[in-house]
Order: structure tokens, then sequence, then C-alpha cells
């Protein structure tokens, strides 16, 4: 754990104090209390693992890991549990969200830390709040009821006149599916994508983009030659963690994406994702082998956004900590 | 290139972000537009008092799913609040070492654990050996969402307060433990509080964790270990169900969730404000 050189400024008592040899009773029961407390952390940890691990037994006694992740058929009552048509759906939603939600969150920081006079940004830095704050059910409930019917009526159609040639536009506009879920994705993963990517580009020395600007750079060319290289890694971070918000939301996937186990080419047409089968079938399960499956579905998830997010935290800290400094 | 051109791409890409503000805000109004709008139509004393009618019958509200909400996330604030605060000053204080960094580490990583998976784990450790679901299944899941991100917001905020002032405190002769509860923690504690609210907040806002522990329930629940009705499971049921008037159901029951969650969100911003300036 590398420590920011200005918390480390910060560190409390000096060690000499706190390891005194005349230190007070009450004093080692509070440390006590304090590592417990840190402790319980880490017993949080282990409680995930184990009780993932125990519920999802059942199955992995009968099916192969390999059957599980590249099998297609998922029918609880013969007990055969293939997980792919879910895992597609989770990496097609998940991608069209990254390729929707990433220019439009990074025009907003750069907007907001390059371009935009600094009265303005609480006026756009507020909404971004109350956007991440709105909960993901209520996200749901809005595309159910607005994005699906738009994207049925309007959108839909055109996009299948206008680029109808690829196979990602094709067949019948039917709103739900896995385009109603990527777009409500997008706007849900925006926010934290947005803010991160702020808290990074703030970090690019000013001298950085003076000195493009000196040289004679248009606005864009300092933002696109000094900022953004400087800022790439971070950038890179604040998309992969938005990409691991994605993967696990489930509400509002569930609502929009029409819980059809199939894989189609097409963006149009219903799909499933993996947080959505566990959301639907889990409190009805029809044993602990179907619950044991749903389970694995769960480890599954869990080990993804556990790389993805690790992945962002190293990326966005060794940004934060800048280029030149980094080892 | 010409300097003409350079510049006209200059100006195109600065619209451009401008533009991209502008996208981001468009769902936005429309969303909070149509939750009041239709929201709005349904709301009465009943919608807060009473329970569910079924299909069919005019009336009715949501009583029992809004004290379900609140007793869930009540349980799990009693819960998550202390183990996620103590953990954050256990990192502050005694921070350095390796078993603080693994502790920091599975914090951070934690934090981003989908919340439906957590729903797992509570169905593992209590649905399952109780046989039931209950509310208190429920209130374990949004705990464990709550621990990690209050233990890096609550250390981040303990390390803010200025050595000056534990060294000032030590010096007088007042012991360590004392200290840190009635010196730093106590600086410190506006801001936990505000970290604390949110973190309600959020817990209130969740649906996934809730589906198969606290389950729902059509009635009132009188004890802890029952099926619970909460109010974001109420709004996905009534929005997934086929009737009209359960849809109506669900855009008021919106509101009401959006207008307590952004209570709760109001108060952490009052409570930050409260902050002295001084500590930064």
């Amino acid at each position: 754990m590398i420590a920011d050189p200005v918390v480390q400024t910060a560190q409390p008592a000096p060690r000499e104090l706190s390891h005194a040899p005349g230190r007070r009773s009450s004093d080692r029961l509070w440390s006590a209390t304090l590592t417990t407390l840190g402790g319980a952390v880490l017993v949080v940890a282990g409680v995930i693992l184990f009780s993932l691990g125990h519920v999802s037994a059942p199955l992995w006694r009968t099916v192969h890991v390999f059957d599980f992740l590249f099998g297609s058929v998922w029918d609880p009552e013969r007990e055969k549990f293939g997980a792919l048509t879910y895992i597609y759906g989770t990496v097609v939603t998940s991608t069209v969200a990254l390729l929707l939600a990433a220019p439009v969150s990074i025009g907003i920081a750069l907007f907001l830390t390059e371009m935009a006079p600094s009265q303005l940004r609480p006026l756009v830095s507020f909404p971004l709040e109350l956007l991440a704050g709105i909960p993901s059910v209520v996200y749901g409930l809005w595309g159910l009821f607005v994005l699906v019917p738009l994207l049925r009526e309007r959108i839909e159609p055109l996009l299948g006149r206008a680029l109808g040639f690829l196979p990602f536009f094709q067949g019948p506009p039917i709103g739900l599916g896995f385009l109603a879920a990527g777009m409500l994705l997008a706007i849900m993963i925006l926010p934290t994508m947005t803010s991160i990517s702020i808290e990074v580009l703030k970090t690019v020395p000013g001298a950085q983009r003076e000195a493009a600007l000196a040289l004679g750079a248009t606005p864009w060319e300092a933002i696109r030659m000094a900022v953004l290289p400087y800022a790439r890694a971070g950038i890179l971070g604040a998309v992969i963690l938005g990409l691991g918000r994605a993967l696990g939301e489930t509400m509002a996937v569930t609502m929009v994406i029409g819980n059809t186990p199939r894989i189609s080419a097409s963006l149009f047409a219903p799909g499933y994702s993996l947080p959505s089968v566990i959301a639907n079938e889990f409190a009805e399960a029809s044993g602990a082998m179907h619950t044991g499956a749903l389970a694995a579905l769960g480890l599954v998830l869990f080990g993804v956004t556990l790389i993805f997010n690790s992945l962002a935290r190293l990326l966005v800290r060794a940004a934060e900590r800048g280029p030149g400094r980094r080892r | 290139m010409s300097l003409a051109r350079r510049k006209m791409v200059s100006h195109g890409m600065q619209a451009l972000c401008g533009l991209a503000v502008l996208i981001a805000l468009l769902p936005l109004a429309s969303l909070l537009w149509l939750v009041i709008s239709r929201g709005a139509a349904g709301l009465s004393l009943a919608f807060f008092t009473e329970l569910p009618k079924p299909v069919g019958e005019p009336g009715g509200g949501v009583g029992n799913a809004i004290v379900g909400s609140l007793s869930i996330v009540g349980l799990a604030a009693l819960m998550g609040i202390p183990l996620g605060v103590g953990a954050g000053v256990f990192l502050a204080e005694n921070g350095e070492g390796r078993f603080a960094a693994a502790v920091r580490f599975t914090a951070e990583v934690l934090s981003g654990v989908p919340s439906i998976v957590v729903g797992i784990v509570a169905y593992g450790i209590l649905v399952i050996p109780m046989r039931r679901f209950s509310a208190l299944a429920g209130a374990v899941a949004l705990a464990v969402l709550m621990i990690p991100s209050l233990a890096r917001g609550t250390e981040e905020l303990v390390r803010l307060v200025p050595r000056t002032l534990r060294e000032a405190s030590l010096a007088l002769g007042v012991p360590e433990w004392k200290t840190a509860l009635r010196v730093i923690v106590r600086t410190a504690l506006p801001g936990i509080v505000t970290a604390a609210l949110l973190a309600v907040a959020r817990a209130f806002g969740e649906t996934a964790p809730l589906l198969f522990t606290a389950l729902n329930n059509q009635y009132w629940s009188q004890r802890p270990d029952q099926p619970t009705a909460s109010l974001t499971v109420q709004i996905f049921n009534d929005a997934v169900s086929p009737y009209d008037e359960l849809h109506a159901r669900a855009w008021s029951a919106a509101l009401v969730l959006l207008l307590m969650v952004g209570l709760l969100s109001l108060a952490a911003r009052l409570f930050a404000r409260s902050r002295t300036r001084g500590q930064r």
C-alpha cells in the first residue's frame, strides 16, 4: 500500500510515544478494540467468500467449471446449468454502456475542468450528484416506461433504417433488450466515470497545459497533446470503474433487458444478464442445485468485478500520483 | 493545418464537450419530471398508512413497505455504522503495517462488490439456517454494503484532523484513547455523520440485496425474523406487473423513495456544511 505523501505527514501519534514502556492499560485496550474493528472488514470479506462457496457447493460437486461457464443450456428442471447466455448478455450490455458513457463523461469532465468558468461548475456537478443518488429501481421504472417505448417507436426503427446493414441493428424493434439495458446502464455509470475523471484531470499540473498554450497550441490541442496524455491512465481507471458498476447492476437491467435467455447479435433483441437471472430466479429456486447454480453465477460476477475494480483502483491511484513520479 | 482550421477544430471540440453536459442532463430532467408528475397523482394520506390493496380495489397504500424499509435500513445502520466507522478510525489511527494495509485494500475492493452478490451472502448465512426470509437477513446484507465505503470515508476524514491537536492533547497528559475519542474523532464527527447519512441514503435505495433476504410481505411485519416488505422491492414488483393501477402505484412509491433519499442526502449536506473550515 503506497500512501499519499500528504497523508504521511498527517500520521497519528509518533511511534515512540504509542509504544512507550509505561503505556496505560486503557490505551492497550483501546488499541485492541480498534484492531478488532479493523479486523471486522477482513471477517466480512471472509464471510462473503465462505457463504458464496457454501451456497454454490452443490453445483460444483456435479458440474465442471468449464461446462458451467461455456454451456448455453439453462434448464433447472433437468438440472442443466450453463451460464453462457447470461455472461453474453452482461458483456454486451456493459460494452454498449461503456461505448456510450465513456465519450460523454470524458467530455463533461473536460468541459468542467478545462473549459467552463468556475462559477458554472456547481451548476453541473450538483445534477451529477443527483444522478448518482437515484436508486437503480427508479432508473428501471423510468427505463421501462419511458426509454423502452422511445426505443421501440423512434430510435430503433431509425437505427434499423440507417445502419440496418450491420448485424447489430437488425430485427424487429421490440424496445426491451440489450440496447435498452445498455443505454440505461450508460446513464447510471455516467456520474461515477465523470466524477473520477474530474478528480484525475484536476491532478494535471497547470504548467503542462500552459506550456502547450505558450507554444501556440489551440485550447483543444493543449488538451489533446498535454492534458489527456498526462491523465490517460487515470481516465482509463475511471472507465473501468464504471464498467465494474455496469457489470453488477441488477434492477435497472432486469427491468428492461427482456429476460430472455438467448444469444443474439442484434442489440434490438431481448436477452438476459448474470445479475438479472439471479434476481428473478433465486427466491423461487427449485432446489439446492438450482440455488447453487445461481450462487455460482454470483461467484463468477464477484470474481469479475473484483478483477476490474482492483485494476481500476491501481490505475487511478497511479494517475493521482502523476506520471512523473511513477516508479 | 492552417490556424483558422485549427481554431475551428478547437471550437468544435469545445462545443461537443458542452453538448455532452446537455446529453447527461436530459435523462435526469426527464426522470425527475416524470417521477414527480406521475407520482404526485397517487399520493394521499392513505398511501402512507394503509396496506396495498389487490388489483381492482381502489385505495390502499404502501404503509407496510415504508415501515419495512425504515426498519430494515435502521437495523442495517445499527450494525453497519459502528463497524464501518470503527474500522475507519482503526485505519486512521493504526494505519501502518501489513495488517492495516490488508484491511484497507480489502475495504477498497469490497466497495465494488455488486449488491446482488451480497444478497446471496446474507441468504447463505441467515436465510438457510433460519429457514425463512427475514428483515434481519436484509439488514445484514445492507450492513455489509455499508461497511467498506464507510471505513474508507471515515479514514480520510479522521486523517484530516491536524496533528497539532493530537500532540497538544497528548502533551497535556490525556491518555491516547481519550485523545482519539474526545479530540480526534470528535473533531472529525460532522464529516463522519455526513458519510454515515449518505451510506444510509444509499442503503435505502437498494433493491437487489433484499429480493431474496427480506423478500416481501403483503401485510405489516411484526418481528425482524419475518419476511418484510420494502419500498424498493414493492416498486420493482409493481413496475413489472401487467396492471396499470400497479404501475401508477410504482410511480408514487418512487416519488416517496426519492423524497426520503433526497431528505437524507440533504441532511448529510447540512451536516457537511457545519464542518469547520480549519480542518482542511
